[in-house]
C-alpha cells in the first residue's frame, strides 16, 4: 500500500496501549492463542480417531512402570511428572512477581528453581520415552494389546509421541528462554530497564507449556 | 529496534507483593489438591477392574474431563494473570477459542458416526478388530526381564 508512513513513527506509543498492557506481552498471549490451536488440534485429532475406533489400549496397562520401582505401578511415574510442572509454575509466578517488586536475588532464585524444575521434566520423559522404546513402542509400532485384548493399531503410540514429543520440544524451548532469562537478569539487563517485564512474558509462556500438559496428561494417561 | 518498551505508557496495577503471594499459595493448593482427586479417580477405575458399569466409567471419564477445565481455568486465570487484565482484552482471547466448542463436539461426533458405519457396512472389519490376540502374548511381554 502507498501510504506515506513517516519512518520515525511509533504505533502503539503513540498513545496509551488500548489493553493498557505493553505490545509483546500482548502479543505473546495471541502467539499463545495461536499455539493453542496447534496443540487442541493435535488432540482433537487424538480424540476423533479414538471414537472411531472399536477398541483402545488401557493406559493403566501401558504406562505402569516407575524407574528403580519396576511394573505394576500405574499412573505413578506421570503424577510425579505433573508435580514436578505444577511446582515449576509456581516458582515461575514467584520469579514475576518478584520482577515486579525489583528484587533481583529472589528472581534468580526462581528462576533457577523453574530451570532444575524443566531440566527434571525433561528428564522423567526422556526416560519414558526410552522405557516405552525399549518395550517395542515408537512411531509405527504399537506392542500393547487394546484392553478388550484385540490387536491394536499403531494410532495409539504415533499421537502418543507425537503430542508428547511436541510438548517436551515446548517444554525445552521454555527452559532455554528461561535461562536466557537468568542471564539477562544476572547481566543486570532488567535493573538498567528499570523493569522486569521480560520475565513475565517468558513466565506466560512457561505456564502455557503446563496448561498444555494439564490437557496432554489428562487425556492420555487418566481417560 | 522499532519501539523501545521504555517509551510506552502503560499503567501499573495496584500491587501487593504479600496478598499476591496468598494468592499463588491457594491456586497452587487448588492445583494440588484438584490433581490427587484426578489421579484418586483414576485409580478407582484402575482397581475397579471393570466391575465399573460403563455408565460409570463415562461418569468418572467426564468429572475428570471437567476437573480438567478447572484447572485450565486457574492457570490461565491466576498464573497467567488473566483475570486481572483489561475485560476487552479477556475476550479477544477467549472468544476465539470458543471455536474449540464446535471444533471438538463436530470432530468427535464425526469420529463416531464413522466408527458405527463401518461396523455396520463392513462385516469384515467389525469381525477382525473383535479377535482376541492370545492373552499369553501379552503375559510373557510382562515377565520380560528387559522390560525395564
Amino acid at each position: 500500500m502507498a501510504q506515506a508512513v513517516p519512518a520515525e513513527q511509533k504505533w502503539w506509543s503513540g498513545g496509551k496501549s488500548p489493553f493498557n498492557v505493553e505490545y509483546g506481552k500482548l502479543m505473546m498471549w495471541y502467539f499463545l492463542m495461536s499455539d493453542a490451536f496447534t496443540f487442541g488440534a493435535f488432540l482433537i485429532s487424538y480424540g476423533t480417531i479414538r471414537f472411531a475406533t472399536n477398541s483402545w489400549p488401557d493406559p493403566n496397562e501401558v504406562f505402569q512402570s516407575f524407574p528403580g520401582l519396576g511394573n505394576g505401578l500405574p499412573l505413578m511415574f506421570v503424577s510425579l511428572m505433573t508435580f514436578i510442572l505444577i511446582i515449576s509454575s509456581v516458582t515461575m509466578v514467584l520469579a514475576v512477581q518478584a520482577g515486579h517488586a525489583m528484587d533481583k536475588k529472589s528472581v534468580v532464585r526462581n528462576l533457577v528453581l523453574t530451570i532444575i524444575g524443566g531440566i527434571a521434566f525433561l528428564s522423567c520423559q526422556a526416560w519414558e520415552w526410552a522405557h516405552l522404546h525399549h518395550e517395542g513402542a515408537w512411531w509405527g509400532s504399537n506392542p500393547f494389546l487394546n484392553i478388550d485384548g484385540t490387536k491394536a493399531t499403531t494410532n495409539f503410540t504415533n499421537f502418543f509421541f507425537t503430542i508428547t514429543g511436541f510438548h517436551g520440544f515446548h517444554v525445552f524451548s521454555g527452559v532455554v528462554i528461561n535461562i536466557i532469562m537468568l542471564i539477562m537478569t544476572l547481566n543486570n539487563v532488567f535493573e538498567r530497564k528499570g523493569h522486569y517485564l521480560m520475565i513475565e512474558k517468558a513466565g506466560l509462556y512457561w505456564h502455557f507449556v503446563d496448561l498444555v500438559w494439564v490437557f496432554v496428561f489428562t487425556v492420555f494417561y487418566l481417560v | 529496534m522499532h519501539q523501545d518498551d521504555n517509551t510506552e505508557i502503560t499503567f501499573h496495577h495496584e500491587y501487593d507483593r504479600e496478598a499476591s503471594k496468598k494468592e499463588v499459595i491457594k491456586i497452587t493448593v487448588i492445583l494440588s489438591v484438584i490433581t490427587l482427586v484426578e489421579l484418586a479417580l483414576g485409580f478407582w477405575m484402575y482397581l475397579s477392574h471393570g466391575n465399573l458399569g460403563s455408565f460409570m466409567i463415562t461418569l468418572i471419564k467426564g468429572v475428570i474431563l471437567i476437573l480438567m477445565l478447572a484447572k485450565a481455568f486457574y492457570i490461565v486465570a491466576y498464573f497467567m494473570h488473566l483475570k486481572h487484565e483489561l475485560k476487552n482484552m479477556i475476550m479477544t482471547i477467549v472468544v476465539p477459542l470458543l471455536l474449540f466448542v464446535w471444533f471438538i463436539i463436530a470432530f468427535l461426533y464425526e469420529g463416531n458416526s464413522y466408527k458405527n458405519l463401518k461396523n455396520t457396512y463392513d462385516p469384515y472389519h467389525k469381525e477382525q478388530s473383535e479377535i482376541k490376540v492370545e492373552k499369553k502374548e501379552q503375559g510373557s511381554k510382562e515377565h520380560d526381564p528387559q522390560a525395564h
